[in-house]
Order: structure tokens, then C-alpha cells, then sequence
């Protein structure tokens, strides 16, 4: 397979993925900003934070009040992390690859912009805030759905997982982010009346909630929710779950040593001692989901050295085995 | 959409494909005929649905770029073929690859011993004049001598009958993957008609283009690499490019995807690292292959790859160089071609023509700009040309600078009355006339040439327009063998 088909393959699903979790990220927050009193310091500001995105946000606005934050992150295509701008680059990386995707995947992307564009035609209406975030999840898996239904097990299934997963943990992390930034009270007085809506809105937006409570039974604590997302090993969105699948799916290409070990560095740093414990800390917990991030970003620099090639090509070396596929 | 009654069809005095005269098919059509006017109105505007929904499910399109946004069109298409009698379509084969042999002997002699230019049967000045001769390709040889692996040439069929060859596209001649998506398509509206027909297949051009494209690799394995080379998704052919590409099991690739290595090797990135490429079949024009060797500004081509073809380590399909018998001044000059390579006289005539480098000729043409049509040596698609019975006063008067300004840039060839062929309009059955693009493989082991080929119709009444792009549609094209043919 081409490498350039499989980068865009693999950012068509990072993209997909993101604009997913966006969606997510701003409803969590949203949901948390209406349970919570108003005179708690919950701020829209710290949402740009968490995305990584003050440059660009600070380039383009002025103040971070609501309805410039949630245009920011719902419309603005100069933000590739936005929800519009990821959806139109998982649309653009898809166009060029429409010979190896199944054609219904482009119709469900295609029609999702155009629905998305309309439903933000004009101002952010707040009113229908939520319609639009429901619409973009339900697209989104939807989408996700087909790839997994319809693509046969080939390295373009295989890019596609590779890049929905690593996306996952970046995206459930930074999530995860919500509750340890400065969205929320610093002193254990004032977080413990709020404690167990605040973890609930952090495993809502994760669809987590119900899984959470199959498996813990127990009214939500923080030390439980921040194990379930981070270490269960059969939830779909849980790090340690994504990890996991990762791993595997990269061992089967092609040349996957350096790719492999940072996954397996990320997967070590999870199961030190004390991780849950980090729920009643904070800063610790942003120190943690801080390093958690880089470690993504070391895989895909993993992924991207070995299997995309840049500009700067090694000597040609020819791999006898693609060419005599017999032997 | 009234029932179909022959007898009242009329083709206003072209030659029709399918009708001798009103109420009687050409006998190859008869069947078809017959067939169709079997069916009531209601029958028949369920196959024209059911042909519009195969080709909306297909995904069968054609992409119009303009205003920056992409659209794919999906593809004009009448469900009722076009016919052609076997015995008449084995000669035009022979025709064809009798022409396309004596065009790669010009194009091969060209860039080695130039014996024709020698012998005064081609023009010197001519040769030096021409805009598509690539001094970078002087002296190779590639594998057979053969320089135009794929040519797509068009005919047309004039008042009596006679089938001409209107042009021939050496470059990168394109359609062939709507002849193989028009024959799907009747084959689920029509599919009666190909138990007992006599109906030739076309399906197997894929095959012979991927055996054509592996004989020209230049290392003796049994499975070269092979790629199709694209400028991209914006190029108007790529649903094109990527359906080949899908029906021959090969990559479809960019330059980008490419890279020529220190040894003089073609490379293509891909997962599993760096893979040599030994045969491309490049869809990419000439001049933008190589920006060391052509236009160094294009980043759609290799750089070095000109270098790796002279060392014949890869093989490009078409052969850099290959348009110089792309030139409808060059086109003059085919049946002395096979007259001076073949010793044979040309099986198929050219469209008389008329040449405006030579005084007597461009005489004519001046004094008869009103019944001729000129057309400049390089352009294609039908640009740069003058309709004279069309055109108004000043329009002709124009041409007549430019024709004396460049003389060697213009030829004219009468109008011709193109057949037509019955097809299904909103007023119901309708003559309209047509084109038929056949396309020739050539290579060291011989040639082969499609059975039939892209059948391009005018949809517009009285239109002689037969791009896509313009209004124009598409029909199958069936070479009938009525030796072969059963009772329905």
C-alpha cells in the first residue's frame, strides 16, 4: 500500500475521531457549567487550554467568554481541531482516497458536513447547541460503524484503526482534562458536595455512565471513575483499552518495532503505582494526562518516521519480499 | 414516453447506424430493433430509470472543476446502442492497427534516423515547427520500437457510409473506462438481448492493457510492479484513472508517491518501505512528468524520471515524445506514412484535408472558410477551432489572419454530415449524431484494438458536440456478429 494513502487514511480517522470527541468535549463541559451554581469559577476559557489551541484561538479572538469559545471549537475551519474543520479534513483525506474506501463511507461524511454546515449556518445558537453536538457523535459513529462493517481486513482497514485509537487516547485524556483543569474548585471542601456530578458528566460524555455502573456498583467516586477510564481493559473509549488494540493492530505491519515500543512505553506509564489516586489530586492528575499526551504524540512521530516516509527519503532499499510475493 | 415505432423515425437524410430507411433496420440492428419496439412506453421509461439508478449506484461520473468546489456529474448515458456488423468492424481493426504501426515507425524514425524527413516524404520544416517533438527524446529506443502503447483514435461515418479516421490522441487518449462501465450497464437494462445477440464482448480490455503494460517491464519478472500515474483527484479523468487502476489490481499514484534513487531506479513509497516500479502508465502529460527535464515548476511529476527511462529502467506508457504525431497537421501526412513504412495503402481514409503551409491549398481554405472547418495543429477537445458554415463574417475573417499569420499551424477539412443514431429525448425517439472512439494497444508482441469502443453522441438537436463536458452523452457499442446471432 502507498504510504501516502495510508497517512491520509490514518488522518481521515484521527479526524473522524476528533471531531467526535470535540463534540463530546464541549457537551461534558456544557452539562457540567448547567448542574453546577453559578458562582463556582467554571470557565469556557480553560476548554481552549485543554485542546492545546491558545495560539490560535488568541490570534483570531479577544475575550473567552461562551459564544466566542463554542464558535471557535463548533465552526471555525482555520482550527483544524474544531468540529467543521475536522470533519472538512477527514472529508478532504477521504476524496483522495475514495479507490480503496467503501463508497457509502464518502456519502455518510459528505452528507454529515453538509448537515453540520447547516445546522451552524449563521451565529451559534445555543438553543440548538446540543442538536448539532448529538448530530456530529451519531455521524460520527455511524461512520466509524461502516469503516468497521464494510472494509475488509487490509493495511487500509488497518491505518484506520490505527489512527481512531491514537486519536481515542489523546482525545480521552484531554477529556479527562475537563476535570482536573481549572474548571473546577481547587480546595477538597468545595469539590466534595459536587464530586459525584462532576464524575458523572466526565463519564457521560464518554458514554461511560452506564458501563461504569454495570461494572462498579457504587455511587461514582473519583478514584473509581479515573480507574474505569483509564484502566479498564473492556471498555471501548478506556485508555488502557485503546492501548491495547493499538499495539496489536500496529504489530501486524510491516517493520513495527519503534512504533510498538512507544505503545508499549504509554502502556507502562498507566499501570505505575497510585494512577487512580490521582482523581483527588488535580494537578497531578494534569501532570499526568500532560505526559500521557506526549506519549501519543511519540507514537505518531513512531508511525509517521516509519511508515509515511517524509520528503527526505532513506536510500532506496528493496524489499525483495513485496516483490516477489510468491516466495 | 410514447412507444417505439420505426416507421415513424426519421434520420432527415444522415446515414442512420441502426435504420437503412424508416421501418427497416440494418440487419445486424434488426434484433435490437425489434426488441425495443416490443415494449410499451411504460416498459421503456423503466429501462431508461433503471439505467439512470445503475449508474447512480455504480458511481459511474465524470468531474467538472470549476469555483473550487469538485463535482462529479454522474454520466450522460442512452440506453439504446449504438450497432456495428462484425464483418464491417474486422476491417476497421485492421485498419487501425495497420495506422497505428505506421504511427509509431514516424514517431520511432523521428528521434533516430528521421529517413522519412531524408526522403522529402515528410517536411522539414514541419519537423522543426512542431511544438510536441522533445529534443530530450533523440536518440532511445524503447522495447519494440513502439512509442504510443495506447492510442485512442477517432472515427466518424459520413453521408455514404464511409468510416474516416477524424483524428488520432497519442498523448493521453481517455473514455476507455466509460466503454467498459456503458457495457455494465446494458448489460442490467438489456440483458435479453446478450443471451441470443451475437454481441461481442469488451470486457477484457483490462486484461490486455495489464498484459500490454507488463511485456514493456524492463526486468524479466513474472509480476513487475505496475502503477498508474495521476496528476490527482482534480484531473477531470481521474475517476478514470482510479477505475483502471482498481480493474488492473495496481497502484494508482502521484508523482510525490515516487522517487527516482541513486541508481537510477523509479521507487515508490509505500508501507513496507521503498519498491521499484517497472512499468508506469502515466496519465500525466509530457511536460510535467520531470520537472528536471520539462517545466521545472510542476510538482506533479519525478524528478530524474527522464533520466531512469533513457537508462531503460522503467518503462513510461505512453513514451515521452509520442504527441508528435499528435498534430492534425501531422495527422495529413498518415496515409504516406503507411504508404512509405507499410508499402500498403491505408485501409481506413483520413477526412480530406487541406494543409495551409502549402500557397495552393491555403488559397482554397481562404476562399472557402464558409464550407470548411479549421483547426489549429496542437489543441484538443475542440479548442481553437472555426466552424465556417457556422461562424459568423468577422469570426471567419479572424481565422483568416491567424491561418496567414502561422500558416503551418492550421488545416481545414470540409464539413462532414456525421451519422446519426436513433436515441431516447424528452420528445421521444430522435436521430443525433455520433462519434466512435476505438483504442489501439501496441507492443513488442503485437497490437490489439478494442471491440469497438467509446461511442460519444450530441445530445442537443443538430449539435455536432460530443464532450461530456459540453452537453454530450454516451451510448454501448455493440459489434454484432449475425453469423452468431439466435431468434429472441
Amino acid at each position: 500500500m502507498l504510504s501516502r494513502v495510508a497517512e491520509n487514511l490514518y488522518w481521515m480517522a484521527r479526524y473522524i475521531e476528533r471531531t467526535e470527541d470535540t463534540a463530546r468535549l464541549i457537551r461534558v463541559t456544557r452539562h457540567l457549567m448547567l448542574d453546577f451554581p453559578g458562582t463556582t469559577t467554571l470557565s469556557w476559557s480553560s476548554l481552549i487550554h485543554i485542546t492545546g489551541a491558545d495560539a490560535i484561538f488568541d490570534e483570531h479572538y479577544g475575550t473567552r467568554d461562551a459564544a466566542k469559545v463554542l464558535t471557535f471549537l463548533c465552526a471555525d475551519r482555520r482550527y483544524g481541531g474544531s468540529i467543521m474543520g475536522a470533519l472538512a479534513a477527514a472529508r478532504e483525506n477521504l476524496r483522495t482516497t475514495r479507490d480503496v474506501m467503501p463508497k457509502e463511507v464518502w456519502e455518510e461524511i459528505n452528507s454529515l458536513y453538509l448537515q453540520g454546515s447547516s445546522l451552524l449556518a449563521g451565529t451559534i445558537d445555543l438553543r440548538r447547541l446540543d442538536d448539532f453536538l448529538r448530530t456530529v457523535i451519531r455521524g460520527c459513529q455511524a461512520l466509524t460503524g461502516m469503516i468497521d462493517g464494510s472494509l475488509s481486513e487490509s493495511p487500509a482497514r488497518t491505518f484506520c484503526a490505527v489512527g481512531g485509537y491514537l486519536e481515542r487516547v489523546d482525545m480521552t485524556s484531554r477529556i479527562l482534562d475537563v476535570r482536573s483543569a481549572n474548571l473546577l474548585p481547587r480546595s477538597p471542601d468545595d469539590l466534595k458536595p459536587f464530586e459525584q456530578l462532576q464524575w458523572m458528566s466526565v463519564l457521560k460524555s464518554l458514554s461511560a455512565h452506564q458501563m461504569y455502573r454495570r461494572q462498579v456498583r457504587t455511587r461514582i467516586r473519583g478514584k473509581d471513575a479515573v480507574r474505569f477510564i483509564l484502566l479498564d481493559t473492556t471498555f471501548p473509549r478506556a485508555i488502557n483499552r485503546c492501548l491495547k488494540r493499538l499495539h496489536g493492530k500496529l504489530a501486524t505491519l510491516p517493520r513495527s518495532d519503534a512504533a510498538c515500543a512507544a505503545v508499549a512505553e504509554l502502556q507502562q506509564l498507566l499501570q505505575r503505582d497510585g494512577t487512580a489516586e490521582l482523581a483527588d489530586a488535580p494537578d497531578q492528575l494534569h501532570q499526568f494526562l500532560d505526559d500521557l499526551q506526549l506519549g501519543t504524540s511519540r507514537i505518531h512521530d513512531a508511525i509517521r518516521t516509519t511508515w509515511f516516509g517524509g520528503v527526505d527519503s532513506p536510500a532506496p532499499v528493496v524489499d525483495e519480499t513485496v516483490e516477489h510475493p510468491g516466495q | 414516453m410514447p412507444r417505439l415505432d420505426w416507421n415513424q423515425y426519421d434520420p432527415n437524410g444522415f446515414y442512420d447506424e441502426l435504420i437503412a430507411a424508416p421501418g427497416q433496420p440494418h440487419p445486424a440492428a434488426r434484433a435490437l430493433c425489434d426488441y425495443l419496439a416490443g415494449l410499451d412506453s411504460s416498459e421503456i421509461g423503466d429501462l431508461k430509470a433503471a439505467a439512470e439508478v445503475a449508474i447512480q449506484v455504480m458511481g459511474i461520473s465524470f468531474t467538472v472543476y470549476s469555483d473550487g468546489d469538485m463535482i462529479d456529474r454522474a454520466w450522460p448515458f442512452d440506453i439504446i446502442p449504438r450497432i456495428i456488423p462484425l464483418t464491417e468492424w474486422q476491417r476497421v481493426e485492421a485498419g487501425l492497427k495497420q495506422r497505428v504501426q505506421a504511427l509509431n515507425m514516424f514517431i520511432d524514425d523521428l528521434y533516430n534516423e528521421q529517413r522519412i524527413v531524408k526522403d522529402g516524404v515528410f517536411p522539414a520544416a514541419l519537423l522543426a515547427d512542431s511544438v510536441n517533438f522533445r529534443p530530450q527524446c533523440v536518440g532511445i529506443q524503447p522495447p519494440g520500437r513502439v512509442w504510443a502503447h495506447i492510442c485512442g483514435s477517432d472515427l466518424v461515418r459520413d453521408k455514404d457510409g464511409t468510416i474516416y479516421v477524424l483524428e488520432d490522441n497519442l498523448r493521453i487518449p481517455s473514455g476507455v473506462s466509460y466503454m467498459l462501465e456503458n457495457r455494465n450497464v446494458t448489460k442490467r437494462v438489456l440483458p435479453e438481448l446478450f443471451q441470443t445477440g451475437g454481441i461481442l464482448p469488451v470486457d477484457d480490455y483490462p486484461d490486455q492493457l495489464y498484459d500490454m503494460l507488463v511485456s514493456m517491464s524492463p526486468r524479466p519478472l513474472d509480476e513487475p510492479n505496475i502503477v498508474i500515474m495521476t496528476p490527482g483527484i482534480y484531473n477531470s479523468a481521474y475517476y478514470e484513472h482510479a477505475y483502471l487502476a482498481q480493474q488492473m489490481g495496481v497502484e494508482l499514484v502521484e508523482g510525490s508517491d515516487m522517487i527516482v534513487g541513486s541508481d537510477n531506479c523509479v521507487y515508490m513509497r509505500t508501507i513496507d518501505g521503498l519498491v521499484r516500479v517497472d512499468v508506469i502508465y502515466r496519465r500525466v502529460d509530457d511536460m510535467f512528468i520531470d520537472p528536471k527535464a520539462f517545466n521545472p515548476d510542476s510538482v506533479l511529476g519525478v524528478p530524474g524520471l527522464m533520466g531512469a527511462w533513457r537508462a531503460g529502467n522503467v518503462a513510461l506508457c505512453n513514451a515521452p515524445g509520442a504527441g508528435v504525431a499528435d498534430d492534425k497537421v501531422v495527422y495529413t501526412y498518415v496515409p504516406k506514412m503507411i504508404k512509405y513504412y507499410l508499402d500498403a495503402e491505408p485501409i481506413i481514409p483520413n477526412v480530406p484535408s487541406y494543409l495551409c503551409m502549402h500557397d495552393d491549398e491555403r488559397d482554397y481554405v481562404l476562399a472557402n472558410l464558409d464550407k470548411l472547418v479549421v483547426k489549429p495543429a496542437n489543441e484538443s477537445g475542440g479548442y481553437g477551432m472555426l466552424v465556417g458554415p457556422h461562424a459568423t463574417a468577422q469570426k471567419r475573417a479572424e481565422f483568416a489572419e491567424l491561418i496567414q499569420a502561422d500558416p503551418r499551424n492550421y488545416m481545414a477539412q470540409p464539413t462532414l454530415s456525421l451519422s446519426v443514431a436513433p436515441t431516447l429525448t424528452d420528445e421521444g425517439l430522435a436521430p443525433r449524431h455520433l462519434d466512435l472512439r476505438p483504442f489501439i494497444l501496441s507492443s513488442a508482441h503485437g497490437s490489439y484494438v478494442t471491440t469497438g469502443g467509446l461511442t460519444r453522441v450530441a445530445l442537443v438537436k443538430g449539435s455536432l458536440v460530443v464532450n461530456s463536458s459540453q452537453g454530450g452523452g454516451s451510448k454501448d457499442t455493440w459489434i454484432v456478429d449475425t453469423s452468431a446471432q439466435g431468434g429472441l
